[in-house]
């Protein structure tokens, strides 16, 4: 009974001037309201979420959001078009080059007469794919320390470096690459590149092997997960859920196959979709998906079409540099971009793609000028989030890390 | 009314037959159709799209400030079918004096913390919300940054000043 008041009290101080998320339970209950987070480990990131608990179990769970908003999209209303590319990048830290990809597709929708060159489009898609690998990585190394297998994590921490080394040598950076730009690339592909890829992807399918080894038929592994974080399907869709969430319940619904962008329409890959609904299968699914995904990326690598990779359009990329110096049109336009940016044509698009958490949408309005007007992100880590409730509510403490690392959600993605 | 190049979008005249008078116009550019829907009905209108169309989801809820045209808000609804994988957008305006519309919390649940969104966001407000707070800005927070008329570096604060 001490210990109830006692928690009731601290929470109710925090939200002192505000309504409480949770009314505090009488006292003549046994109820106890808990904190979790924005600090905890296992929320990855500064997610709050208060718990009403009747001993072990969860009654009530209220997610508290908006602790790492930046104001994205705000900001994105006062840079020029080909500036928010970099904004783009901090939305999702995980899946940066999906960002940029699904920002660059809508703006060169909105533009409509820009035509990407194969290669450019290959890079990307191959890009992409690297990308969802290193999401997917960082999802089964942490999820796995979540759940007490402490050993997937370095190993995963293993694969992702060499990814990331790769991201460095097309971009420069390891993380906010910016690589995937309005009208193609940011640069040319660096000399080497095919060996670098080459090198991993002829490695990768033999490591996610080791990781199934280890997983798929660990006893403990399977009885923290079998079973758990079930919702059924239709609150699933109701709720907004999109990607591995929902094709671990029997959906067949992936953007790059039913809507494709950026010639994924050319590789052959298949969807892996379980039925079973809950922990594992999630699990099983974004493992089918790394297969998959070093699939795509060894076709690409095979296949990478020759010839440019950036657009040919004078008033939107940059010119090269030795032409600067020789032609003067090349120098003006230059001048041009650099210093105002270019005009949008005026219309409005909603660009989805599959990133490693779901769908991504971005709705980008433009007023003709060399800004844009608005960008909204829909992002999946938000819509995800929204599941959160029905996934603990009536379930055990215990197994709220389970359920909550099968989300794969990432904050910055969430509060933009 | 129905604009001519949404005439053969089973959706969308299936859509203007069960509801005369619903849509005000809309257009297809881009090949992404969209709706215009008066505010008062676009519950009926969504209630109808998920039950009969078969647009089961709502990919999102978000809005648009056009300060100074008038009417100023535009409430944008982002919907998506899985069975015949087409997505289909609706608009519904709202007047600055007047920015308030039905909540459709009861056709996707998806649609609260979006609303809250807009709501937070715009100030655009929604009747019949089961929790109509702040989401992502604090919830003493003045103003609704995404408004045209809010600074990029907010009241408070200013680079000026420094």
């Amino acid at each position: 009974m001490r210990e109830t008041t006692l928690h009731t009290d601290s929470i109710t101080a925090i939200d002192a001037t505000h309504e409480p998320l949770i009314q505090a339970p009488a006292p003549s209950t046994r109820h106890m309201i808990l904190n979790m987070g924005p600090q905890h480990p296992s929320t990855h990131g500064v997610l709050r979420i208060v718990l009403e608990l009747d001993g072990e179990t969860i009654l009530k769970a209220v997610p508290d959001i908006g602790f790492l908003h930046t104001g994205i999209e705000k900001n994105c209303e006062v840079k020029t078009w080909q500036q928010v590319v970099t904004l783009t990048d901090r939305v999702d830290y995980l899946s940066n080059l999906s960002n940029n990809l699904v920002y660059a597709l809508s703006v060169e929708k909105l533009i409509g007469d820009i035509e990407i060159p194969s290669k450019a489009q290959w890079m990307r898609v191959m890009l992409a794919e690297l990308q969802r690998l290193n999401s997917h990585l960082v999802w089964l190394g942490t999820h796995a320390l979540d759940i007490g297998a402490m050993t997937m994590f370095f190993y995963c921490f293993r694969e992702r470096e060499d990814i990331l080394r790769i991201f460095e040598m097309f971009s420069g950076q390891r993380m906010m690459t910016s690589y995937i730009r309005i009208g193609g690339l940011a640069l040319e592909p660096p000399r080497g590149w095919q060996q670098a890829v080459g090198k991993f992807i002829n490695a990768f399918p033999s490591k996610v092997d080791e990781y199934e080894e280890l997983l798929n038929n660990n006893p403990i592994w399977k009885r923290r997960t079998q079973g758990v974080g079930f919702v059924p399907l239709e609150d699933l869709l109701d709720l907004g859920v999109t990607g591995p969430m929902i094709r671990a319940a029997g959906v067949k619904w992936d953007v790059r196959k039913d809507e494709p962008y950026s010639s994924y329409d050319q590789f052959e890959f298949e969807i892996p979709v379980h039925t079973e609904n809950d922990v594992y299968a999630r699990y099983r699914v974004r493992m089918e998906e790394m297969r998959q995904s070093a699939r795509i990326i060894k076709q690409a690598l095979e296949g990478m079409p020759e010839g440019a990779w950036q657009a040919s359009a004078p008033k939107i990329v940059l010119p090269e540099r030795e032409k600067m110096k020789t032609q003067m049109e090349a120098l003006i336009y230059h001048f041009k971009i650099v210093t105002e940016g270019f005009r949008v044509p005026a219309g409005e698009v909603y660009q989805a793609v599959e990133s490693p958490r779901g769908e991504i949408g971005y709705y980008v309005v433009s007023n003709g000028t060399s800004k844009p007007y608005r960008v909204f992100m829909r992002t999946p880590s938000f819509g995800n989030l929204q599941a959160l409730a029905p996934l603990l509510e009536g379930r055990l403490l215990a197994d709220s890390i389970a359920s909550l690392g099968s989300m794969d959600f990432v904050l910055g993605d969430v509060d933009r | 009314m129905l604009p001519d190049e949404l005439k053969d979008h089973a959706g969308a005249s299936a859509l203007d037959a069960a509801f005369p008078g619903a849509i005000t116009g809309g257009h297809a550019e881009r090949n992404e159709p969209t709706l215009w829907v008066a505010p008062a009905r676009i519950v009926e209108v969504c209630r109808y799209l998920k039950d009969q169309q078969r647009f089961v989801r709502l990919s999102a809820v978000t809005a648009v400030d056009w300060l100074p045209a008038a009417p100023r808000f535009e409430v944008v609804y982002l919907l998506h079918s899985l069975e015949r994988n087409q997505r289909l957008r609706l608009k519904c305006w709202l007047s600055e004096s007047e920015c308030e519309i039905d909540s459709v919390t009861g056709v996707w649940r998806t649609a609260d913390w979006y609303e809250r969104e807009v709501f937070d966001l715009f100030g655009v407000r929604f009747r019949n919300h089961p929790g109509l707070t702040r989401i992502l800005m604090p919830s003493d927070w003045e103003g609704h940054p995404l408004r045209k008329d809010y600074p990029v570096h907010g009241y408070k604060y200013s680079y000026q000043d420094e």
